[in-house]
């Protein structure tokens, strides 16, 4: 039986012939029994690409056909076993979608195997898979120069392969590489010697793969538990649960919860099959301290050093979204057992794909990777991920569609310099909000152009007057022509405008005012940014809700004329989206009632909420 | 786990216990999908580890066809007891009114007793996680699944809300309407399954192990009369052969392959030689070859 687990990660370009590859492989180390066996040959005779000969690629290619269905492609993990390891292969294809998925293979991977097509030798393309595995800790490759067949095995090809790799190799940090040519369709090299090639004596592929090490093991740190539960089945017991993730632990050791600065000793290492005297970094563990303090999922149990806690990341970010990486934007953060929400403080730069140099950059598209600030409303306990996977890989979490739409790399984390500190000011928000006799509120006016935005909004705040209270508007007249000159209307732009009108907001109900933004604020994640700098009652998202239609015949500043003309682009509406409230405040529907009763009805909701008496 | 010559299962049996844990922590509604056989075996005494001492904190969910083996239902019945779990059964009325079998229903008997019936006690039970024992080697299109699987509302599984998983983060957030299955014993195989069980000593129907059983052939394949509602032919009797089965289910649709593996010794040592995969005793997948025609006929090859 084997001795452990080894992850692999497998990549190559279309039609180098990974699934031949893979496929043998599965085949020799007897991963394929009979009757599969027997469906492959049927397979191979009718849809074969083999010439009198089994296309052991049939094994695999199921995604080949999903690829054609429109169907997202996707990595897929196949096994098998040696005498050495149980094999965890993850296949990621070589199209469009590969930076995601080879990520998401790379993630876990001990060892990389790149495949090259002899003819072709290195590739933009090789550069990326190897760029991908070495930014994602992969530091054991196997460059498996495969068809050697078609250039009739002539060792100056897989010489100069050979050569142009190493001068490639100091842009990359792996500790271990080894080049093997193989013939993927007849097995040469592959998990036997091939007497074709007699020049090679190195080892087959299936060797260099029983030589590599599992990497994922970091025993000799210090000791680092990411509690994941904990589990209270009565009040005698409370045991903390968590895979270790770095170092070692005994009954006896004094573990701090890192961010709380407390600590405690401890006292059992409890499984089902009895206690333990030891754990170490990839074990599951309860583990039981000899006095209570305060832990709840999320936090992380060290020994000394400590891992740093940080409300600041740097870190290389891939994204994985349709949608780009915006500054300004906010996404759940998961790192470790904990989830925190982080905004997207700056993107500084990201890395060119043809000549892996960094460029500047404002904004990341789908499968880019780039440097990216986030600022976090907790703190995480953390490390660069260099130093740990555990405790420096995070995922992004949109936060309507809950999808993960990006993976990070903690590179330096810091905290928010002091002088910044949001401290309690003792002359604030209350105190200036008492003096004129009011709760402060924002009410945030949505809706598509020409839906009566203004108008509804104009008659609130003569209302609001009228009632003795302090109010401020904002509209895009007030802020686009100064604030926000600089910005225009790409969806990065809107995001940033949208970004700097809720700060704005945000000032003003710290001033004490109810403020009154009328903005078209096209996108769900921008109106939930604004929701989230004030306190949840404070608040009120009133969606002006006039269908297309209407707005397009009232057109009262001509702009819809304009957009259907094609003289204004991304116009919300005609060539840009809108995304309505799920669940506004208030929804006023302009069809229904004039713009004097929707104006009481606002006034009436906010007395409703206690914000106007 | 004690035997060194075990690591690689002790790393399978870390990464699933991680996994439970994420579920306990993540799903507001968490129930275990317990289907009685050897997949659902193991799962259950992962989840015992995970918690213990605590019982796992989640019920069971079995769906009952009403064509389970009796050896199934008794053991299902006496784990439950021994464990001290919460089981809830759920068979579907609308099939049990219309008299819907494994006979004179084929393919419509698995959607009504067995898809629709899941569905109907997931969305009754308001579920918002629920646990399964499938393995990503069972077969080629489950290569892909992922550990944490989304299902738009109504259940159904959607390429395109399938989630990137990385590092051994498991997103466990879900939009309205959203559910999620998980699946701790993707990466595990069948042979690991059967090492797991025995080093661990776990418990599984005697079904899987070889016996004399009254069978009759079906296509060429061996079933197992497991009552008289088996439908034979005029004149026929079932005959006593020495079987065992690689997998079980209902037991019209289960193939028993002959085999003298008695004991869990005997068993392992047919398992390492074995030239046929577990899927060939499975009647339901037997229609694999067509769709693959099915594929190339659309030009897929
Ligand atoms: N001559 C030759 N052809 C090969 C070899 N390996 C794969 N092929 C062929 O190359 C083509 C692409 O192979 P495939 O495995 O589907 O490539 P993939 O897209 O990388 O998975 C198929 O026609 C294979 O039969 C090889 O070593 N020599």
């Amino acid at each position: 039986m084997p001795a452990s687990v080894l992850r692999v990660l497998t990549c190559g370009s279309v039609d180098d012939g990974k699934s031949t590859l893979i496929g043998r492989m599965l085949f020799e180390c007897d991963g394929i029994q009979d009757d599969v066996l027997a469906t492959l040959e049927r397979d191979s005779r009718r849809f074969g690409t083999v010439e009198n000969g089994i296309d052991y690629a049939l094994l695999v290619d199921g995604l080949e056909a999903e690829r054609e269905q429109g169907v997202t492609i996707d990595v897929a993990y196949r096994f098998f076993e040696t005498d050495a390891y149980r094999f965890i292969l993850a296949d990621t294809p070589g199209h469009q979608q590969y930076t995601r998925n080879m990520v998401t293979g790379a993630s876990t991977a001990d060892v990389a195997i790149l495949l090259i097509d002899a003819r072709k030798g290195i590739l933009p393309q090789t550069r990326r898979h190897a760029a991908i595995a070495s930014l994602l800790g992969v530091r054991q490759v196997v460059l498996a120069v495969n068809k050697m067949d078609l250039v009739d095995f002539r060792q100056e090809v897989f010489a100069k392969i050979d050569t142009d790799f190493e001068l490639l190799r100091p842009k990359f940090n792996f500790t271990s590489v080894t080049m093997i040519p193989v013939v993927a369709r007849d097995g040469d090299n592959v998990t036997t010697s091939s007497d074709r090639m007699p020049w090679y004596s190195g080892t087959t592929l299936l060797a260099a793969l029983e030589a590599a090490r599992p990497s994922t093991t970091q025993q000799d740190g210090a000791f680092r538990l990411p509690v994941q539960y904990v589990n209270r089945p009565d009040h005698l017991f409370r045991g903390y649960c968590g895979t270790v993730s770095g170092g070692r632990v005994r009954p006896g050791d004094i573990v701090r919860n890192t961010a709380a600065r407390t600590e405690a000793k401890v006292e059992r290492i409890v499984t089902m099959d009895g206690d333990l005297e030891e754990a170490a970094a990839g074990m599951p563990v309860t583990l039981v301290l000899d006095r209570e303090i305060d832990v709840s999922r999320g936090d992380v149990l060290s020994a000394d050093p400590q891992p740093v806690t940080a409300d600041r990341l740097e870190s290389w970010v891939v994204w994985m979204d349709e949608t780009p990486l915006f500054r300004g934007r906010a996404y759940l953060l998961m790192l470790g057992t904990r989830t925190v929400v982080a905004t997207v403080s700056d993107i500084t730069a990201r890395i060119d794909m043809e000549t892996l140099e960094e460029e500047p950059v404002r904004e990341l598209a789908l499968n880019e990777i780039g440097r990216v600030s986030l600022s976090l409303t907790h703190p995480v306990v953390c490390e660069p991920y260099t130093a740990s996977r555990d405790l420096g890989g995070f995922i992004l979490i949109d936060r309507l569609t809950r999808n993960t739409v990006g993976a990070g790399m903690v590179t330096t984390a810091g905290v928010r310099s002091t002088d910044i500190v949001w401290h309690q000011m003792e002359v604030d928000k209350t105190a200036r909000a008492r003096l004129k006799g009011q709760k402060p509120a924002v009410l945030w006016f949505t809706g598509l152009s020409g839906a009566g935005k203004s108008t509804i909004a104009n008659l609130v705040e003569k209302r609001l007057l009228a009632m003795g209270h302090h109010t401020m508007t904002l509209d895009g007249d007030n802020v686009r022509h100064g604030l926000n000159r600089d910005l225009g209307f790409s969806e990065a732009d809107r995001v940033e405008n949208i970004r700097r009108i809720a700060e704005v907001s945000r000032l003003f109900v710290d001033a004490g005012l109810i403020v009154i933004v009328s903005f078209i604020s096209p996108y769900r994640a921008e109106r939930m940014l604004a929701r989230d700098r004030v306190a949840k009652d404070e608040f009120f998202e009133i969606f002006v809700d006039t269908p297309v239609d209407e707005c397009r015949r009232r057109d009262p500043k001509g702009l819809y004329e304009k957009a259907d003309a094609g003289q204004i682009r991304n116009f919300t509406g005609v060539d840009a989206p809108y995304e309505e409230p799920l669940s506004p405040e208030i929804r006023l529907r302009t069809l229904e009632a004039s713009p004097e009763e929707l104006a009481d009805q606002v006034i009436e909701a906010l007395r409703g909420a206690g914000t106007v008496s | 786990m004690p035997n060194v010559n075990l690591a690689h299962l002790a790393s399978l049996e870390a990464e699933s216990i991680h996994i439970f844990r994420e579920v306990a922590a993540q799903a507001a509604r968490p129930i275990f999908l317990y289907s009685i056989g050897k997949d659902s075996s193991v799962l259950l005494h992962l989840a015992r580890k995970a918690f213990y001492p605590a019982r796992p904190p989640f019920p069971l969910l079995h769906i009952d066809t009403t064509w389970k083996f009796r050896a199934m239902i008794r053991f299902r019945d006496e784990i439950v007891q021994r464990f001290g779990l919460e089981l809830r059964v759920h068979t579907n009325p609308d099939g049990v009114r219309d008299n819907v079998n494994p006979f004179d229903h084929g393919g419509a008997y698995t959607q009504i007793m067995k898809t629709d019936a899941l569905k109907q006690a997931l969305t009754a039970g308001n579920y918002d996680i629920a646990i399964g024992g499938a393995r990503r080697d069972e077969e080629r299109s489950r290569a892909k699944e992922r550990i944490f699987s989304v299902r738009a509302p109504g259940h159904a599984w959607d390429p395109k809300r399938q989630r990137p998983e990385l590092w051994h983060l498991y997103n466990g957030n879900l939009a309205p309407g959203e559910t999620l299955r998980v699946f701790p014993l993707s990466n595990w195989t069948e042979m690991d399954v059967w090492n797991y069980i025995a080093a661990e000593g776990i418990d599984v129907v005697p079904l899987y192990f070889a016996a004399p059983r009254p069978t009759v052939m079906r296509d060429g394949q061996i079933i197992v009369v497991d009552d008289d509602r088996m439908r034979l032919e005029p004149g026929e009797a079932p005959v006593e052969r020495m079987v065992r089965f690689r997998s079980l289910g209902c037991y019209p649709l289960s193939a028993a392959v002959a085999s003298d593996a008695g004991d869990m010794e005997a068993l392992l040592r047919e398992m390492r030689t074995t030239r046929v995969s577990e899927r060939a005793g499975r009647l339901i997948d037997r229609d694999e070859g067509a769709s693959m025609e099915r594929k190339k006929r659309e030009g897929y090859f």
